[in-house]
């Protein structure tokens, strides 16, 4: 009797059990097949807006994680995931351009039937126009990335009169562009790809648009917004893509942000699905919870960012080399590592280049048992006694030390480690924490005799020039001045020289150019005006029904690529 | 040998007005309790360096997130990894309940108990010295200009009502931060950013106004009372009447004033630290460790909690304390002292 019910169960589960697991399963298989979701409204919580729509001025983030899928330039870098996602490919230009005259021109060929969100096509007229808009609305990167192109030198000193007549050759005819340069300019192609060269119609006023966007090409334009509440995108009309890589067409109908919330606020309205993806990191506190409960919605990837500790090398105690190695020695990464909520967000920053740039090669000159003549192939730990040798060698050991600092969070953490590093070593060390808003602007400025901050620093676009060149080039150091990237006021001229060669190269032979990077990151670090921190990764996080989540090199997110049922 | 019959002058002499708020105050259990209160913390603070020493072996202002602390014989991180999938995050411990890390670790690894002795030092020393440093120009204002009269207490009584008229929250802020960049420079003073006695010399400008005006009233009708007039009339100098005649029958109001000075000033300084305009790091006030604690409210919230309760005891406290002291030295309310 036993037997023969034992039996009868067993057949029952046997009939049973494949169609229970088939029904279990059935969800996985049709997400795992399922078709992309057009329509929709996408929801994103921000915690403030980023001010001007104005896709020539604005330099923040957000506004080019908002602006990608509004606005076109003509060069672009993919919008594909992967290390792949470089170098520029062609966008509103149908070809990449060769460097001809040894660099000094550049000849492209626009799309033909492409239109602005207001119905207008694009011509070669909204090219010129839209470059000479970078001078005349004073474009933060006019100077930096535009001035190689002819007749800049004039735009710069009067905008209000530029022509560019020399610099932008264009034939309406054969939709012909070409860019004559008055000197070489290794990146152009890249400067041709960033956000401040967006094509524009050439009706466009040439000043700020403030918070009225202007019509683009993209598969969205933004129709509503007001910085203090909310923006909403809807479908460019006239649309049609015309490069999948370069800019495809979008998923979602609308696409709806809030602005106001709080990060850990939002993080509470993205796990009840009241919002799809909240644009801030996931808050430290927060992440055991998320990495717990909502680990299908976390994206994490690495952006070009790291933080470090800026050595004024025209202050002392940092005038002295034996000193900026010291502290290099001395700082503890992995206690960086922690501060920035573990090993899975973050790991140590030994170098100038953060990984993922052109020209990244792996080493730590400042770690136990390494030295900048042979360096170790990645942090181990630091070396007090050898920190302390140096400090001692150099004469400056009980000397006043001010660390700036932006108020808040990890940095203050950092600034607090540092300060009791500083202290271990002999310095009497404190903290100034400025707000944020005026800290980048603060350190900047040589008359506020910063002798060392905290920052992180971010990529326009995957290039080594970006963090090597704009951070420690002699030409990038400008005193008494708020704009000087060049915050330690390092200049060695044989690394300049280091760094031009290399950004030659690039024009000719990128893997040459790639290791002449490296050369220089190592360069640099042997001279140590900077103590590299970590490289940290940002935690995303998306709500339950958001699909198709693609994280690019130079875009980071693909918003019209989102997509919500 | 027998003592001598005290004589009838001696035995039906009233008790001064101190002796008998004091023991009005006796007989006030709450008031007594919040003393007591407020001597226990008082005393465990000024205690800090021997627990920090002694019962949590470490040091509060230097950071230990990479360190590692024995419980009940098992070794453990004080920053521990977040158990999750994906690896995210790190949490500090929280507390053990032993010598050690009793109220668990910051986020940058210290120990919250010792560092809650330390803040409570520096708040409490501060709110203190604020309440007093107060007291003393309210009582120079506002005698000063009840006694004098005139122009000198429309004057100063403006000035009472200009500063009273911005919110003192706001003319707090606005002081530390001017503040707390350079320090204060007074000529060949030079106060530096990270001394305590800025935000001292801050709390106590900003509630000056607060204390001045009921002190210029008391000395308006005091100086209309029958024995200051009598002193005026016998010729006294007026530096002398205001010395023996008026600012003792003010020291009253004064005390009563001072808890209620004291807690407002406990709770102005934890609002400039929490804004990191206070205390300046690494020292600590409480204010300061709840704003450590706010990035951990959701993981360690005891980091954010152990502070605010410190403070709403102490404010609490004080409040009692200052009822009672009004209770006991209200001459109005003799007859229920009598009882």
């Amino acid at each position: 009797m036993k037997d023969t019910r034992i039996q009868a169960i067993t057949q029952w589960m046997k009939r049973v059990l494949p169609l229970l697991l088939g029904f279990m399963l059935t969800p996985v298989a049709a997400h795992a097949t399922e078709a992309p979701k057009m329509g929709g409204t996408l929801r994103i919580l921000v915690s403030s807006a980023a001010g001007t729509l104005d896709p020539q001025i604005s330099y923040i983030g957000l506004t080019k994680f908002f602006e990608t899928p509004v606005y076109d330039t003509l060069l672009t870098y993919p919008k594909f995931a992967g290390p792949n996602a470089q170098p520029v490919i062609p966008n509103l230009a149908e070809n990449v351009p060769q460097p001809e005259d040894n660099g000094l021109t550049y000849r492209l060929t626009l799309r033909k039937g492409v239109h602005f969100s207001n119905g207008q096509l694009l011509t070669v007229a909204d090219v010129a126009s839209s470059f000479r808009r970078i001078f005349a609305a004073g474009s933060p990167t006019a100077g930096p990335y535009y001035s190689a192109i002819k007749g800049a030198d004039i735009c710069l000193k009067d905008p209000a009169h530029c022509t560019l007549a020399e610099g932008i050759e264009t034939d309406a005819a054969t939709n012909a562009i070409t860019f004559h340069l008055s000197r070489p300019d290794p990146e152009f192609l890249e400067h041709l790809a960033w956000l401040h060269a967006s094509i524009l119609p050439a009706s466009t006023p040439p000043h700020d648009m403030g918070n009225t966007a202007p019509p683009g090409t993209g598969p969205y334009q933004i129709t509503d917004y007001d910085p203090t509440t909310h923006m909403r995108f809807e479908r460019n009309p006239y649309f049609h893509e015309w490069s999948h890589d370069a800019q495809p067409a979008g998923f979602p109908d609308h696409i709806e942000v809030t602005f106001g919330l709080e990060p850990e606020a939002s993080v509470t309205a993205v796990e009840n699905g009241q919002a799809d993806l909240m644009y801030e990191n996931v808050p430290l506190d927060r992440l055991g919870e998320v990495g717990s409960k909502y680990a299908a919605q976390v994206h994490i990837f690495t952006p070009l960012l790291y933080y470090y500790a800026t050595l004024n090398v025209n202050e002392p105690p940092f005038t002295s080399l034996k000193v900026r190695q010291a502290l290099n020695y001395a700082v503890n990464r992995h206690a960086m590592v922690i501060y920035d909520g573990g090993s899975a967000v973050a790991s140590p920053q030994c170098q100038l280049l953060p990984e993922g740039t052109p020209g990244y090669e792996r080493f730590c000159a400042y770690t136990a048992g390494a030295s900048p003549q042979n360096p170790a192939p990645e942090w181990a730990k630091p070396d007090m006694e050898k920190a302390r040798q140096l400090v001692q060698e150099s004469g400056t050991k009980g000397m006043r030390v001010t660390i700036v600092t932006p108020s808040g969070g990890k940095s203050d953490n950092t600034a607090l480690d540092l300060r009791s590093i500083l202290e271990d070593l002999g310095y009497k060390a404190s903290v100034h924490s400025i707000s944020p808003a005026i800290h980048f602007t603060f350190v900047q400025n040589s008359d506020n005799h910063v002798q060392i901050s905290i920052g992180g620093w971010n990529a326009d676009y995957p290039s080594a020039a970006s963090f090597l060149d704009t951070l420690f080039a002699c030409s990038n150091f400008h005193p008494h001045s708020d704009n000087s990237p060049n915050m330690s006021g390092f200049c060695d001229p044989h690394i300049d020289d280091m760094m031009h060669h290399a950004a030659k190269l690039a024009v000719t032979d990128r893997a040459a150019s790639n290791a002449a990077w490296a050369q220089a990151d190592k360069a640099l670090m042997a001279q140590a005006p900077a103590v590299p921190l970590v490289q940290t990764k940002r935690v995303v996080l998306v709500s339950k029904r958001t699909r198709n989540v693609i994280i690019t090199l130079n875009d980071e997110i693909l918003l019209s690529q989102l997509q919500v049922p | 040998m027998t003592d001598p019959a005290p004589s009838p002058a001696q035995d039906t002499k009233p008790p001064g007005p101190w002796r008998m708020a004091l023991r009005s105050l006796r007989h006030n259990r709450s008031a007594l309790f919040s003393f007591a209160v407020l001597v226990f913390l008082a005393v465990a603070s000024v205690l800090a360096p021997y627990y920090a020493r002694y019962v949590a072996h470490t040091d509060p202002f230097v950071s230990n997130v990479a360190g590692s602390i024995t419980v009940g014989g098992q070794e453990m991180d004080i920053m521990q990894p977040n158990d999750n999938p994906l690896h995210l995050g790190l949490s500090p411990i929280g507390p053990t309940w032993h010598g050690s890390y009793m109220l668990g670790a910051d986020s940058q690894g210290r120990d919250v108990a010792a560092r809650l002795l330390y803040g409570g030092r520096n708040s409490l020393l501060i709110s203190f010295c604020s309440a007093v440093l107060c007291l003393v120009m309210a009582a120079a204002v506002g005698i000063a200009a009840g006694f004098c009269g005139g122009i000198v207490d429309t004057i100063l009584s403006r000035m009472m009502d200009i500063m009273w008229s911005v919110p003192v929250y706001l003319f707090a802020i606005s002081l530390s931060i001017v503040t707390v960049s350079d320090g204060l420079h007074l000529g060949p003073f030079v106060i530096e950013s990270d001394n305590l006695l800025l935000p001292i010399c801050i709390i106590a400008l900003v509630y000056i106004p607060y204390a001045a005006r009921p002190i210029r009233g008391r000395v308006m009708a005091l100086r209309e009372a029958e024995f200051v007039m009598a002193a005026r009339c016998l010729g006294v100098p007026r530096w002398r009447i205001v010395l023996q005649d008026i600012l003792p029958n003010v020291t009253s109001t004064l005390v009563v004033l001072g808890p209620l000075i004291m807690a407002m000033s406990l709770l102005a300084e934890s609002a400039l630290s929490f804004l990191s305009i206070g205390v300046q790091a690494p020292a600590a006030s409480w204010g300061t460790l709840i704003q450590d604690g706010e990035g951990l409210i959701y993981t360690r919230p005891m980091v954010a909690i152990a502070p605010g309760l410190a403070i709403i005891a102490v404010v609490l406290a004080l409040n009692i304390l200052g009822d009672g002291l009004r209770d006991a030295l209200d001459v109005r309310d003799a007859s229920h002292r009598e009882q």
